[in-house]
């Protein structure tokens, strides 16, 4: 070997020997203590880093349920029961098992339903449109299209009907994260019990104006009558300020309100078609019937 | 060389169609919705209810606050109901509805036009009595013009400032004002001096209304104190802060007020609702809107009772033309756009513009090409496109230290981009999350 | 009325200054400069012009429809001036294929990759330029001679531009005075007769450009000011203190590519900083790194790779120089 070589061997395996050591110093020094179970307590979550726990990423959870002394409040959407088991074994702690949920848009305003009387021409954002007026129609409740709910989920979970305008939310992706929960300016979209087969029944209405002005906006809005809080044999149904509003906890989805509502603004999801009774509720039937099978096709069809 | 601001600005085409229309009386209408909340600060308290009689200048709704204003009836009849009604906000606002009968004034209002010149009320009393007159901002931003005049310990004011500049393009209502209620003016900016304990008053105007500054410029040896100063017609001349920097040479402080710097400014229609409310105790209840618009038949600057639906001075102004494509509230650069014609004229309507077909749609949206011409026009020095970034990208922290709350949302930077993006809109979602994250950190 | 009210927030009017006006602004200030050239180098001007526009408008076509599937934006015009800009940096007499390579390395990797217009950090025509002087370094210094309108593609005589016979004969030991002799008159130099690229020889053509790019506010004056005058300065230090080893200011400033890249490669609204202070920065350093490669370094053009750098600094600076905020000191009158 050419003194060139051995020389360069030397001096460049001494720099690294040196530079070394001085690091390992250094990182003894300012080391920073970190609990090893916030590392086991992280590995057990799912890593969607969505922020639906509250807290700002999977170690910032972590780190959360490793300090806090009861963890039977915090819970992981996306991970649900199975994750948070895991990790009250890891740690020795307690934790309940929760009722899954899933994301509810409660609106049926489709341009069928809800005429357009202005068009918007702004950017193409809820939040925006929310700040400067009511919206392109007469119910200043209702869906505003420009899907700022679509933008915000992680999971690919909801997405935009280009027909009705509206969003649609996909069960078996849904996490329940609460993240278009958040975003939706008009508070429409809800985070409900997951029922078996994704069966849902909901006021699909967020109006609060007295039962004429409602009606006159939106042909299947919720105008505040009342029969369904009489017909419900389980006490689930309220009303408050012309709107009606199903406790998922209550429910037992006996689907009686379903058909007493006269506007089809209670919509029931997942269930199979019955058969049609009474001749005058025909049209108004129809169009649940409608809204129904479009909502069964779209959503998946496996059965938990 | 004309005094303006150095720092940024556009030149909309000015398109002042109705500067040559005298200010004409709008005949009453049939009913009125008035709405409680048509200033900035706490909505009004209703005290009157179904069935009451009222007459004009009568008080159906009280301050709430501080930080906010009487509200007067602008017409004599019966009220007929309080409820939610639409309004130029684009919701549904609490509203005194009052149905119009005959045309009764309140007893204490001195209806003759004789000019008054004596001001005979201390300075706190002034205050006190533009309080209860209910007269706020006129220019626009509709801010209860007591607080303003309400100057706190420590603070020294020097010069008052009458913003006679109507930047905006299309509207003529102030215009109008100082060609023909000059005097009447005068004497109000006179009660405002008093009210401020200065001796020192600049009415700045832009140079594209010689015949107001002529004028004006005439009367001023009879009212000692006031000067007129002529400036460049530049957009947003007519901003608050702009305009002491124009006149004055002297910047108001990131997050301050006029006051910082020793000035105190208002409105030459706000001037005007003081004579009247001082001289003749007449509260605040009409004012001179301007309908206008490339398309209308007739563009008109009116004198208008509060709670009058738009419909009605449209109608009056040749009806709406058949091309219309947008109904604006105010002027084309700050003004917001109507989706209902029945909303009523509040305390800040300026002016009903009507924009047809060909120009009520944006500019086709392109990428951000970084070209830094919103940069070079932002009046405030603040950097648009990356507020629009940083808003998308919802950093609200690192858009608190770009300045964001300075924005005073004059559209320059939307105005100008050549790749249409909504700069605006995103800037104004920015600040509306700021200032909710700016709230929280006080309590 | 029957149609229905539009509703969007303020402000409701725009100044009618599209990009797509902006871009082609900044082709119109260019075809005087075009006209000049055609006129002294004849059909490969031509030849080369058409080669790199077409094939840069074809390659951004082709990435954004199928690579990309986006809608393809080909008529704002931006295509078309990158492939009019790597036209105005290659010789006349450059073959076909190559250009189209310069193209694909302007559109592709200097645009396209990044995202399309507005995301590129680098401005596309001088990537496509230095990618093909890296790689066909024979091809991009054989500088056709101007022999006039009648010259064919294939006809063009070969030789050294002034700025190449003045670092070769300076390296050589030469006096300047007498290398000043060999090469065109700075008068000649001014109107265009002089060897070189198209972009490179028509210093009267690129200031009636840069004129017109003025009056239509397409540009301001910061960034090629600050170029130009940090270049005089800088060459003028160095010529004032030994006349005999450098060449003086103006020529400088009338060879190579310095007029070409300060008003229009350097303006580039992409590449270059957001504020006026910002500017300035940029272009003094654009003006130090142009006359270090040239007086210092082993080539005889800077330009290119001078703006280049600087655009990898500009976020740097986008990022710490923040323009004067309204209200920042406070001044009593």
């Amino acid at each position: 070997m050419s003194t060139t070589i051995l020389f360069t061997i030397i001096s460049l395996s001494a720099i690294g020997a040196g530079a070394a050591i001085i690091l390992y110093f250094v990182a003894q020094k300012f080391k920073v203590y970190e609990d090893p179970r916030i590392d086991q307590v992280e590995e057990a979550l799912p890593a969607a880093n969505c922020g639906g726990c509250g807290y700002p990423g999977c170690r910032g959870f972590a780190e959360a349920l490793v300090k806090a002394d009861d963890i039977s409040d915090l819970y992981c959407p996306v991970g649900g029961n199975e994750t948070m088991g895991a990790v009250a074994k890891i740690l020795g702690k307690e934790v309940e098992a929760k009722e899954p949920l899933v994301a509810v848009v409660r609106c049926s305003g489709s341009p069928e339903h809800r005429k357009r009387v202005n068009e918007y021409d702004g950017a193409s954002s809820c939040a925006i449109s929310s700040a400067l007026y009511a919206g392109e129609t007469n119910c200043q409740y209702g869906c505003l299209g420009l899907g700022d709910c679509v933008e915000v989920c992680d999971f690919d979970a909801i997405y935009m009907d280009e027909e009705t305008g509206l969003p649609v939310v996909v069960d078996d992706n849904c996490t329940a994260c609460g993240a278009c929960v958040k975003a939706c300016p008009n508070d429409i979209i809800e985070l409900r019990k997951k029922n078996k087969k994704d069966r849902k029944i909901f006021v699909s209405c967020v109006n609060q104006d007295k039962g004429g002005i409602a009606r006159k906006a939106c042909k299947v809005a919720c105008i505040g009558c009342g029969k369904c809080v009489k017909v419900c044999p389980f006490d689930a149904i309220t009303m408050e300020n012309y709107l009606a509003y199903i406790d998922p906890n209550k429910c037992k989805l006996c689907r009686k309100c379903v058909t007493e509502c006269p506007t089809g603004a209670i919509l029931e999801i997942n269930f199979p078609p019955r058969k049609v009774k009474e001749e005058k509720k025909d049209a108004a039937k129809e169009k649940k019937a409608e809204v129904s099978d479009k909502k069964e096709n779209d959503s998946s069809t496996q059965n938990k | 060389m004309l005094k303006t601001f150095t720092k940024g600005g556009v030149h909309p085409a000015e398109s002042k169609y109705s500067a040559d229309s005298a200010i004409e009386k709008l005949p009453l209408p049939k009913t009125v919705s008035i709405p409680v909340a048509q200033h900035i600060g706490v909505p009004s308290k209703p005290v009157v209810k179904k069935g009451d009689k009222v007459k004009v200048g009568d008080i159906i709704a009280e301050s709430a606050g501080f930080v906010s204003a009487n509200i007067h009836s602008s017409v004599s009849g019966t009220v007929s109901k309080i409820d939610n009604v639409l309004d130029s906000t684009g919701y549904k606002k609490p509203s005194v509805i009052i149905d119009v009968e005959g045309d009764e004034w309140n007893e204490d209002i001195e209806q003759s036009t004789d000019l008054k010149k004596e001001i005979s009320l201390t300075d706190k009393e002034i205050v006190q009595k533009i309080n209860q007159s209910g007269i706020v901002g006129l220019g626009g931003a509709t801010f209860p013009s007591h607080v303003k005049l309400s100057v706190p310990e420590g603070k020294k004011i020097d010069v008052l400032i009458i913003n006679g500049v109507e930047c905006e393009p299309y509207l003529t209502s102030d215009h109008r004002l100082m060609l023909e209620k000059a005097e009447e003016m005068l004497v109000g900016i006179q009660i405002l001096m008093k009210a401020l304990s200065v001796n020192r008053a600049i009415i700045g105007i832009e140079n594209n209304k010689p015949d107001a500054i002529e004028y004006l410029s005439g009367l001023i040896k009879n009212y000692p104190g006031i000067e007129v100063q002529e400036l460049k017609v530049k957009y947003p001349q007519g901003g608050e802060k702009q305009l002491i920097k124009a006149l004055i040479n002297r910047e108001v402080p990131s997050g301050g007020l006029p006051l910082d710097v020793g000035a105190v400014v208002h409105n030459v229609g706000t001037a005007y609702a003081v004579y009247e409310a001082i001289q003749k105790n007449k509260p605040l209840f009409e004012r001179v809107v301007t309908v206008t618009g490339q398309s209308v038949k007739k563009p008109s600057n009116f004198m208008v009772r509060i709670g009058t639906p738009v419909n009605d001075l449209i109608e009056a102004a040749g009806g709406l033309p058949e091309d219309t494509g947008k109904v604006i509230n105010g002027g084309p650069m700050m003004g917001k756009a109507l989706n209902d014609l029945d909303v009523p004229v509040a305390k800040g309507t300026s002016g009903i513009l009507i924009l047809p077909d060909e120009m009520a749609a944006r500019k086709p949206e392109n990428n951000c090409i970084r070209c830094a011409k919103c940069v070079s026009v932002c009046p405030q020095g603040l950097e648009p496109y990356l507020l629009n970034k940083l808003t998308q990208l919802e950093k609200n922290d690192i858009l608190e230290q770009n300045g964001v709350m300075d924005c005073i949302e004059c559209g320059s930077c939307a105005f100008t981009c050549p790749a249409g993006l909504p700069l605006l809109d995103y800037i104004r979602l920015g600040k509306s999350r700021v200032s909710r994250i700016l709230r929280s950190r006080k309590q | 009325m029957n149609k229905l009210l539009t509703v969007s927030p303020s402000p409701h009017v725009y100044e009618d200054t599209t990009v797509k006006r902006l871009m082609f602004d900044v082709i119109i200030a260019l075809l005087p400069a075009l006209a000049f050239s055609i006129y002294f180098f004849g059909m490969g001007a031509i030849y080369v012009t058409l080669t790199a526009v077409v094939s840069c408008v074809a390659f951004e076509w082709l990435i954004q429809k199928y690579l990309l599937k986006q809608e393809p934006s080909i008529s704002d015009g931006s295509a078309i001036l990158t492939g009019l800009l790597l036209a105005f940096n290659v010789p006349t007499n450059l073959p076909v294929w190559i250009i189209v390579i310069g193209s694909l390395a302007a559109i592709g990797i200097g645009k396209m990759s990044f995202g399309g217009l507005g995301n590129n950090p680098f401005n596309p025509a001088l990537v496509g330029r230095v990618f093909l002087l890296i790689s066909f370094p024979v091809q991009m210094t054989s500088w056709p001679v101007p022999k006039g309108f009648n010259t064919g593609y294939a006809d063009a005589v070969t030789g050294a531009t002034p700025l190449g016979v003045m670092k070769e004969g300076i390296d050589k030991g030469e006096a300047v005075p007498e290398i000043m002799n060999q090469i065109p008159s700075h008068m000649e130099m001014f109107y265009g007769h002089m060897g070189g690229s198209m972009g490179e020889i028509a210093a009267l053509a690129l200031l009636i450009g840069f004129a017109y790019l003025l009056i239509r506010k397409v540009i301001t004056w910061h960034i090629p000011v600050s170029i130009i005058a940090t270049i005089t300065v800088f060459t003028g230090i160095l010529w004032f203190i030994n006349p005999e080893a450098n060449a003086d200011p103006l020529f400088h400033l009338l060879t190579g590519g310095v007029l070409l890249g300060a008003i229009y490669m350097a303006t580039d609204y992409v590449t270059s900083p957001m504020s006026v202070k910002g500017m300035w920065i940029y272009g003094i350093g654009i003006g130090v790194i142009t006359v270090l490669i040239r007086v210092f370094g082993a080539y005889p053009e800077g330009v290119s790779f001078a703006i280049l750098i600087m655009n990898a600094f500009v976020p740097l600076i986008n990022a710490y120089i923040k323009p004067k905020r309204f209200g920042e000191e406070v001044k009593h009158g």
